[in-house]
């Protein structure tokens, strides 16, 4: 297995200054994920697994622990790496899967979702008819493909953003609940789209509120609530 | 309490900008206290802090309107070396008209009020040294079709012309020279909320197609998280926390960091 992340040690907790307190998210998490591997992200409410995701994006700064990112350009700490490296590694390398599109006034879906790959220095026009694929494929109306986002239902919006993020292979791709309110047809099309992502080595790790969403998918699960068996095989785990 | 980051490893160009050490008082007042920022190529700084945080000082610095008591600024570009702090008037007035753009928050500062629009976008194509005036008009048109300026009202002052489109003429000046910096001091502040939104849209648009490096300030905390890439923040003359834009926004570490964040509509 190739590694892609190795996480030791991992703990987060937010100083809260208004109250004078500390509140703990996660504790000594420790995993390893690898090219291709699947990892469902496990625990209640609360247990902390969307607060580690945008720990290891570094959306979140972790309080202690290394996240061994092993990218191109040789391994690197994510948990300490300049704020310039990990804006390049989120353009090139690594990506995160909401279900919430970030809309701007006056650009079209199609511009929208077509960004990532001309941001990656693939040619305007060639990134255009990818990007009208990605749209047909999430079942996107060929009408609204040049019309603003900004003004679409949440479900269309949805669709239009996860075929942004998923336009673009990357090494490793953090999935927060990107199903949760997806009609049955853009379901099968995300996870048509992480099957051909996992094939092509992409390592995946990922909180869903329905795991069976995803069943086929998954390698691994990694268990958060504290005290827990850190990580398990997949055949053990009651979805 | 803040953690220290790694320098960086895998990015191993230059930081276009560069702004160490810098310290200014105004008698016994410290507007500016061991300050340093940088930006890289392409890159959208945001520097945010309320009103006497020192963060339009900072941007006034970089625009060498002011010389701090101490501290060093340089930017890397062919032909510009050493510490800009140090360059004479002659100098400084070129560098800026050529290398630097600035939209400030009051376009009486950026602009001759009476003069027609796209006399006022000429005139800094005149003082980099263009002469020929079917060159003139056509790079300042360009330029203010850049910044969605209606090419209708290209000769009417701006005196006679919304807040919205005054801010368009201060940035197809600032962008005519196609400059390396470009500098904005709240430079959608006073503007109704649309026109603000339309504003934006352009600075990112041009952001995104000339990926010019651009440093914003702003106390508007909206304004930041729709442009920036980086963030600073600023109080009392001193950065206390600085992070990638959405650390900063959903993690803010420092007591006032929070404050702010959690003040936001």
């Amino acid at each position: 297995m190739i590694p892609v992340l190795d996480i030791e040690g991992l703990s987060k907790g937010f100083t809260l200054h208004h109250l004078g307190n500390q509140i703990e998210a996660f504790k000594d998490i420790s995993f390893t994920v690898g090219a291709g591997e699947f990892v469902l992200l496990k625990g209640a409410n609360g247990a902390g697994k969307s607060t580690l995701l945008r720990t290891l994006y570094r959306s979140y700064l972790p309080r202690a622990g290394v996240i061994r990112f092993h990218s191109d350009d040789g391994p690197i700490d994510l948990a300490r790496a300049a704020d310039i490296d990990i804006a390049h590694l989120r353009r090139t390398e690594i990506g995160f899967v909401t279900q919430f599109l970030q809309a701007r006034p006056r650009v079209s879906a199609e511009a929208i979702v077509a960004e990532p790959l001309r941001l990656h220095g693939i040619p305007a026009d060639e990134a255009l008819i990818r990007a009208r694929e990605a749209l047909a494929t999430f079942g996107v109306k060929q009408e609204l493909w040049k019309a603003y986002p900004t003004t679409f239902s949440g479900g269309e919006q949805q669709k239009v953003n996860l075929a942004r993020a998923l336009i673009l292979p990357q090494k490793l791709l953090l999935l927060d609940e990107p199903t949760a309110s997806l009609d049955a047809n853009a379901r099968a099309a995300l996870v048509s789209r992480l099957e051909e992502l996992k094939a092509a080595g992409t390592a995946m790790i990922g909180v869903f509120h329905h795991p069976g969403d995803v069943e086929k998918l998954i390698d691994r699960v990694v268990d958060l609530t504290p005290d827990f068996i850190k990580s398990e095989d997949r055949i053990d785990v009651d979805l | 309490m803040t953690l220290t980051l790694d320098a960086p490893r895998i990015v191993t160009t230059h930081p276009l900008l560069q702004v160490h050490h810098v310290s200014k008082s105004y008698g016994s007042v410290n507007a500016l206290r061991d300050v340093s920022a940088i930006a890289y190529p392409g890159e959208v700084l945001g520097i945010v802090g309320e009103s006497g945080s020192g963060k339009s000082t900072l941007l006034r610095m970089m625009n060498l309107e002011e010389t701090p008591d101490t501290g060093s600024y340089t930017l890397d570009l062919p032909d510009v070396e050493g510490n800009l702090f140090d360059l004479d008037r002659f100098a400084r007035r070129m560098l800026c008209a050529t290398r630097i753009g600035i939209v400030y928050q009051n376009p009486h500062l950026g602009l001759l009020m009476k003069h027609s629009s796209s006399g006022n976008v000429a005139e800094r194509l005149l003082v980099a040294g263009e002469r020929s005036f079917a060159t003139l008009r056509a790079k300042a048109t360009a330029a203010l079709e850049a910044s969605e300026f209606p090419l209708d009202r290209l000769d009417a002052p701006p005196i006679e012309l919304s807040g919205g489109m005054q801010q368009r003429v201060q940035l197809a000046k600032a962008i005519a020279l196609e400059p390396a910096l470009l500098l904005l001091d709240e430079p959608t502040t006073g503007l109704d909320v649309s026109v603000q939104a339309l504003v934006l849209d352009t600075l990112k648009r041009l952001q995104q197609e000339r990926r010019i490096t651009m440093v914003i300030v702003s106390h508007d905390l909206g304004v930041i998280k729709t442009l920036a890439d980086r963030v600073m923040v600023m109080k009392g003359g001193e950065v206390v926390e600085a992070g990638l834009a959405d650390q900063i926004f959903q993690d803010p570490q420092h007591a006032y960091t929070q404050q702010l964040v959690h003040a936001k509509l």
